[in-house]
């Protein structure tokens, strides 16, 4: 029998629980319980003196546990939770009975909803009994933070945390930093220039005596957790040294290898050494492996030979890096759907049929076309062009849901059509227009009216060649009319993906992502930002769906996530955690295997419990043929005494 | 002639999502029958499968796991997924024991789903009506 002295506080609630639930009744019933020493009731527990009234109980009547029977624990757990520690009691010997929303407001006769209560109150005093005193585990932390992608979200969390005084190490697979943001040409609703707005941000990364930026870098594995985490990085070669290359361009006139340049999508060509584009960071050249003729001098070596710098070394290798870090911040941007998926609009077939982001090279004024929009089969200057929107969005075949950003760049991409073909034609296929954001709304309505597009509400069925035409076959579901209608040119509005790498990246990580593949946040609303696993952040597409300013601005979310996290002296976590007993364990590695945090090994046939990395769900212990594995304050002889008290009254 | 009949229900909330509908049922005000006795437990993932027979001996006539749904609502990352196996080789294990695997209920509810966890607990408690006592020697 435990010696526990425990005290029961019933609360009335007014009449939320008192009008339902007969407390004095309860205050009897529980009385009866041999550990119980003192049990009483009061109107409002909550209140300063129903507060006073459990501190001098806990100091006259030596408690050392009290259950408090009221409102749901989520409601003031923590307020009686303090006062017990005020009163020199342990954080975890208190306990609340929910007698309010699971009982008193969910039934009506008062007798059956007060034998609910007392069994809720009984089997909570069986727990709280059981209940270990535990404190928080402290924790030291490594005070910086780690990027995984250098795109504009990426880049924007980067400069955030270290102008916030942290260091910070970025980390971006390509051979630049700039992402996607990079190649597009204006943007919406404003018409900056991309370049000209990120370039600059680009250039502060690459200066900032806090950022290291790795390229064609990838995380292949992280371990550790909050505060502590441990992360290898591949760094590729680059064969460029870039402290040496001063991008005089010798090498890429000399280079006899062409290939198409992934920058411009396809719409230009480059060398096998080359630079991604002119403001790349770091600015320096590059060797592509799988173009370069093998990179053995005696093949070719021309670029070698005319490297005033000696900046080229075809025996640069792979590097594995590892780095310690407090805070992750993931920021994987996005792909486009491939296009491969959609047949039936000549993707691939037809030259003159492109994606968005190829036609934001065409107008981008560093594009393959020098700004001037010419169609990639012979270079003519299209008299009309058809947008089609939501291509792979918002299609059961394909993506369910909307990319969101689509309406606004094909808006943008018919108005700077027009500004640079006045007397051409814009045709803009859509479902629905939406444009939800500051000044959006206008922006279309600008287009619709003055510009002369042609906003036909329908989708493309099909699109096919004729007299050297592109024809786009539709109904205008608004007139019901069938049309088809005669092109120079066709750019689809290709839907969002999360980019390849992210699931990959979301086991090596240990975070959910949602059915999509974007990561899954941990609450949509208030906790947009924060990954499940603690102490890694998320921003960006990666996260779902956005424009630029959205971005932007979830990066500053996440920076001041992680700021929030590297300021701290120590971290602070919950003990409520599994717990080994070693006598009992056999090595068996089941409990291993259920984890979903890794936090459990198998050390000399022992189970050993990360007790930073459990967070406590308990599944383990569910798992555990010997029962060797408890959860603390949820061990399975209180839950059992719970069960045992419940079907025994 | 079970009209007088009352089950007896055990139900295993986790917190984050059965048992926080629960509480919405509550704030909604939405009544359902007083058999049901909830325990909180973080996860659906830490009902062990002995709790629930456990529960059958000590006179139990229904049992209630309430988790998060699958795939992606889970605090835990998966642990409704370990739940949902253990519930379906607990429905076999019962029925070749003898009980009969409806009075074993798995149910996902979400926070948000407080009227949805007013009616599971009408339904179970009816269909426990139904089936009567269960008595395990």
């Amino acid at each position: 029998m435990t010696t526990e002295r425990v005290g029961v506080f019933v609360c009335h609630c007014g009449r939320n629980i008192a009008g339902t639930v007969d407390v004095k009744k309860v205050v009897e019933a529980v009385s009866e319980h041999p550990n119980v020493v003192y049990a009483t009731d009061y109107k409002y527990m909550c209140s300063e003196p129903g507060q006073n009234l459990i501190r001098e109980a806990i100091m006259e009547h030596r408690l050392t546990a009290v259950v408090v029977a009221a409102c749901t624990p989520s409601m003031h757990e923590e307020t009686f939770r303090k006062v017990c520690s005020e009163s020199g009691l342990n954080w975890y010997k208190c306990e609340i009975a929910n007698i309010r929303e699971q009982c008193s407001w969910v039934h009506s006769e008062m007798d059956k909803a007060t034998e609910k209560a007392i069994k809720i109150v009984y089997s909570t005093i069986e727990k709280v009994i059981k209940n270990e005193s535990l404190a928080p585990i402290t924790i030291d932390l490594e005070k910086k933070c780690l990027v995984i992608g250098g795109g504009i979200a990426g880049i924007q969390a980067a400069l955030d945390v270290a102008d916030a005084g942290f260091d910070v190490i970025l980390v971006e697979k390509s051979p630049t930093i700039g992402g996607r943001m990079a190649q597009l040409s204006e943007t919406f609703p404003t018409l900056d220039c991309a370049q000209c707005i990120l370039t600059p941000r680009m250039v502060a990364v690459a200066r900032h005596p806090r950022i290291k930026i790795y390229t064609l870098s990838e995380v292949i594995k992280v371990d550790g957790f909050v505060g502590n985490f441990k992360v290898w990085i591949k760094k590729k070669p680059r064969y460029v040294d870039i402290e040496k290359c001063t991008m005089c361009g010798e090498c890429e006139k000399v280079c006899p290898v062409v290939v198409p340049n992934e920058f411009d999508r396809g719409l230009s060509l480059r060398k096998a050494i080359y630079i991604p584009f002119p403001q790349a960071v770091p600015a320096a050249y590059v060797i592509d492996p799988d173009a370069c003729l093998g990179l053995n001098p005696i093949v070719c070596g021309e670029c070698i030979d005319v490297c005033d710098q000696k900046a080229i070394n075809y025996d640069d290798k792979e590097e594995i890096i590892v780095e310690n870090v407090g805070a992750i911040i993931v920021a994987t941007g996005y792909d486009l759907y491939p296009k491969e998926k959609i047949a039936e609009y000549g993707y691939g077939k037809y030259e003159d049929v492109i994606d968005s982001l190829q036609f934001e090279r065409l107008l981008s004024s560093t594009g393959p076309t020098g700004g001037v929009i010419r169609r990639p089969s012979d270079g003519k200057i299209p008299e009309s062009i058809a947008f089609i929107q939501c291509v792979g969005s918002r299609d059961a075949n394909h993506l369910e849901y909307c990319s969101k950003i689509c309406c606004m760049y094909t808006a943008k991409h018919a108005m700077m059509y027009k500004h640079l073909v006045p007397n051409g034609q814009a045709y803009v296929f859509y479902i629905d227009v939406r444009a939800a954001g500051k000044g959006y709304e206008e922006f279309i309505k600008r287009v619709m009216e003055e510009y002369g597009v042609v906003y036909i509400r329908g989708r493309v069925s099909k699109i096919y060649k004729e007299n050297g035409k592109l024809i786009v076959q539709s109904v205008d579901t608004l007139t019901g009319e069938r049309l088809e209608i005669p092109v120079d040119m066709v750019v689809l509005a290709m839907g969002m993906v999360p980019s390849r790498d992210n699931k990959r990246l979301a086991e090596t990580l240990r975070i959910p992502v949602d059915q999509y593949g974007f990561f899954q946040e941990v609450h949509p609303k208030l906790r947009p930002v924060e990954s499940f696993t603690s102490g890694i952040f998320v921003c960006g597409v990666a996260q779902g769906p956005k424009d630029i300013s959205e971005t932007v601005a979830q990066a500053s979310a996440a920076a001041a996530k992680a700021i929030a996290l590297l300021s701290k002296d120590k971290i602070y976590h919950e003990p409520i955690i599994a717990h080994v007993n070693e006598e009992l364990c056999s090595g068996c590695g089941v409990c291993q295997s259920v984890c979903p945090y890794g936090a459990i090994e198998v050390i000399n046939k022992v189970a050993k419990v990360n007790e930073v990395l459990c967070e406590g769900c308990g599944t383990c212990v569910s798992a555990c043929p010997s029962a060797a594995i408890q959860l603390k304050n949820f061990r399975d002889e209180q839950i059992i005494s719970m069960i045992q008290t419940i079907l025994s009254r | 002639m079970n009209e007088e009949f009352e089950p007896r229900i055990v139900a295993f909330l986790c917190r984050w999502c059965a048992y926080a509908g629960a509480d919405l049922a509550g704030v909604s005000r939405l009544e359902y029958p007083p058999n049901v006795t909830p325990i909180l437990v973080p996860c659906s993932g830490r009902v062990d499968p002995q709790f629930i027979l456990l529960a059958f001996k000590n006179g139990a006539d229904g049992v209630f796991i309430g988790g998060c749904h699958t795939p992606n609502d889970c605090h835990y990352i998966a642990g409704n997924f370990k739940a949902l196996k253990r519930y379906a080789l607990l429905k076999k294990y019962l029925e070749q024991i003898g009980i009969n695997p409806r009075r074993l209920r798995l149910e996902w509810i979400s926070a948000t789903e407080g009227a949805k966890f007013a009616r599971v607990m009408k339904e179970f408690t009816e269909e426990l009506k139904k089936l009567g006592p269960l008595r395990v020697r």
